[in-house]
């Protein structure tokens, strides 16, 4: 495996009702589901979330943990409301409250340009709530925001899911992985105008999340958060597979970014596997340097090496990258797929135009499109960096409406690289990806919708009219269930009963 | 904040070259942003940003998430 592998991605958005600091989160969350899912009716709105596999409290070093100790945010198999928002689509992802946000979590991709489609129809599912929302005289007006923090000590993720092979020891993705994810914000950073957790810290940063971490290690996710999250929920057979769940990332709006953003983490990921790294890259202080790194735009932080060399982060990744490349050449010279090649050479084309001006990648990466922005506006008002209408402009660069969002006026204007069409984003909105289970789930919510009665990662159960038990059907293996597996059975199934018939003789 | 060392502005010279690896393409650059572009957003920018900057950034308040 290379560029391509078993993943998705998942964005809590920010959610809030203009001139009502006071709403209701869990409720604006709560409609924004239940208005983008109820006029689905029979179909995708009514299948419920399946909660039979979740573990999360599963530790990837290999404990569990007691369910007394835990932090009532980490029961997320138990909401405190079981009748929150929270159902299946049928491009296969899953749209719900997690906490107080509405959460889009793409189905199961292959490539990193398939992240970057299902999360961007991810978008326009969250554009499409927040616009019926708006339609509604019965409901006051509802924002969201594709963002990371409302710079004043809260934050909510955007988190990365990669599906690993078991055998590979953990401490090698720890030790590989962290200062990885420590330098790939040059990359990945969102942008953000405040330092600091509560942001009160005058001046711009190029993370979003990087102040909230404070651990290297753990857990936890919404307290105390750790660079590498250990929660081992596979979704998948446990004995073969480990989903590695990523918490540090940015959200995205920038299609290069997130394209790059998982590619070169896939590539990485791979060489971990396949034991291929030649030199430990460890940190000497990891969180610190995390947080340095993303104050200083200027891309000059020194970065202090365990074995006591210092660079900068730029120069890390160029670490990153060189290894990368070697690996690629090596296991695959010239038959490397297209998926890898595409990430291999935007990933050392940012990097060579980030270390010459970062300004020269203001069409690719959102915190120098955000900090271009910023600079322009400053400079022609006259501001210094703790002006109102500075942190506006971060905040509206991540609106979703197209007419609000800074982003989007970017793009309108082609002043941002889009790597995938409008009519692809508007198909994935409906279609799930071919190429994994999720066409099977999607599949039957859009055939059998009436009859699915709950369906999660890993399974799809059927409520069939005059059976007296549900039918669950699992589905553990991430790489089953695609279009060239299922396509033929299901048209030949014109039923659930036909399916759930036909599946049992198999 | 300001970075104590100067530096290094491309590929690091005392890591061997990876004959392998692509030529750096124009890629997502091809098309630089120009000053006309930034000037062609900012004349836009205040009809877009809500009105009164300090009340509407100082009512965005979220609940923590994961």
């Amino acid at each position: 495996m290379t560029a391509r592998r078993v993943m998705g991605i998942e964005t809590e958005y920010g959610v809030s009702a203009p001139g009502d600091p006071a709403a209701n989160a869990m409720l604006m969350s709560s409609q924004v589901v239940n208005a983008y899912a109820a006029p689905l009716g029979s179909r995708a709105g009514r299948a419920r979330w399946d909660y039979e596999d979740e573990a999360p409290l599963r530790d990837a070093r290999g404990w569990e943990i007691s369910r007394d100790s835990a932090h009532s945010s980490q029961l997320t198999d138990a909401p405190d409301d079981p009748g929150l928002a929270n159902v299946i689509l049928t491009n296969g992802a899953r749209l719900y409250v997690d906490h107080a946000h509405p959460e889009y979590s793409s189905p199961e991709v292959l490539t990193p340009r398939d992240i970057v489609r299902w999360d961007k129809a991810g978008e326009r599912v969250m554009l499409e709530a927040c616009r019926r929302i708006a339609a509604n005289p019965g409901l006051g007006d509802v924002n969201l925001y594709k963002n990371n923090t409302d710079n004043k000590g809260a934050s909510y993720g955007t988190h990365e899911n990669y599906l690993m092979r078991r055998s590979t020891p953990f401490a090698d993705v720890v030790r590989h992985l962290t200062p990885f994810f420590v330098s790939r914000q040059v990359i990945t950073g969102a942008g953000r105008v405040g330092l600091g957790q509560d942001g009160t810290g005058t001046g711009f940063q190029i993370s979003q999340r990087a102040d909230f971490f404070e651990v290297e290690v753990g857990l936890e996710t919404t307290l105390k958060r750790p660079i590498i999250n250990t929660r081992d929920e596979p979704h998948a057979s446990a004995d073969k597979f480990r989903r590695l769940h990523v918490i540090i990332g940015d959200a995205n709006l920038c299609e290069v970014a997130t394209l790059l953003k998982v590619g070169t983490t896939n590539l990485v990921l791979a060489m971990i596997e396949d034991a291929a790294f030649t030199r430990d890259l460890s940190l000497e202080r990891p969180v610190g340097t995390l947080h340095d790194v993303s104050h200083d735009p200027t891309l000059k932080q020194q970065v202090t090496l365990r074995d006591g060399n210092s660079m900068t982060a730029l120069e890390l990744q160029w670490l990153y990258f060189e290894q990368a490349s070697a690996y690629v050449s090596d296991r695959f010279g010239d038959d490397a797929d297209e998926a890898t090649t595409e990430v291999l050479t935007r990933w050392e084309s940012v990097l060579s135009r980030l270390g010459e001006d970062p300004m020269l990648c203001a069409r690719e990466l959102d915190w120098v499109a955000k900090l271009r922005l910023l600079e322009g506006f400053r400079n022609r008002e006259n501001l210094n960096w703790d002006a109102a209408r500075l942190q506006l402009i971060d905040l509206q660069y991540a609106d979703v409406r197209p007419e609000k969002g800074l982003y989007h006026r970017l793009a309108s204007r082609g002043q941002v690289e889009q790597l995938v069409t409008d009519a692809q984003i508007s198909e994935a909105v409906h279609e799930p990806p071919h190429d994994t289970r999720a066409y099977f789930r999607g599949r039957c919510l859009a055939r059998y919708g009436e009859n699915v009665a709950a369906a999660s990662w890993d399974s799809v159960i059927f409520d069939i009219p005059g059976r007296g038990a549900l039918q669950r059907v699992p589905t553990l293996d991430p790489s089953r269930g695609t279009k060239e597996h299922v396509e033929a059975l299901l048209q030949r199934c014109r039923t659930a009963a036909d399916l759930v018939d036909a599946l049992a003789a198999e | 904040m300001a970075g104590q060392e100067q530096q290094r502005p491309t590929r690091r010279d005392d890591e061997p070259a990876d004959d392998a690896a692509p030529a750096a393409p124009p890629a997502g650059g091809a098309a630089q942003t120009t000053d006309a572009d930034v000037d062609a957003i900012l004349d836009e920018i205040d009809d877009v940003l809500e009105s009164n900057a300090e009340e509407f950034v100082k009512g965005f308040v979220q609940k923590g998430g994961q």
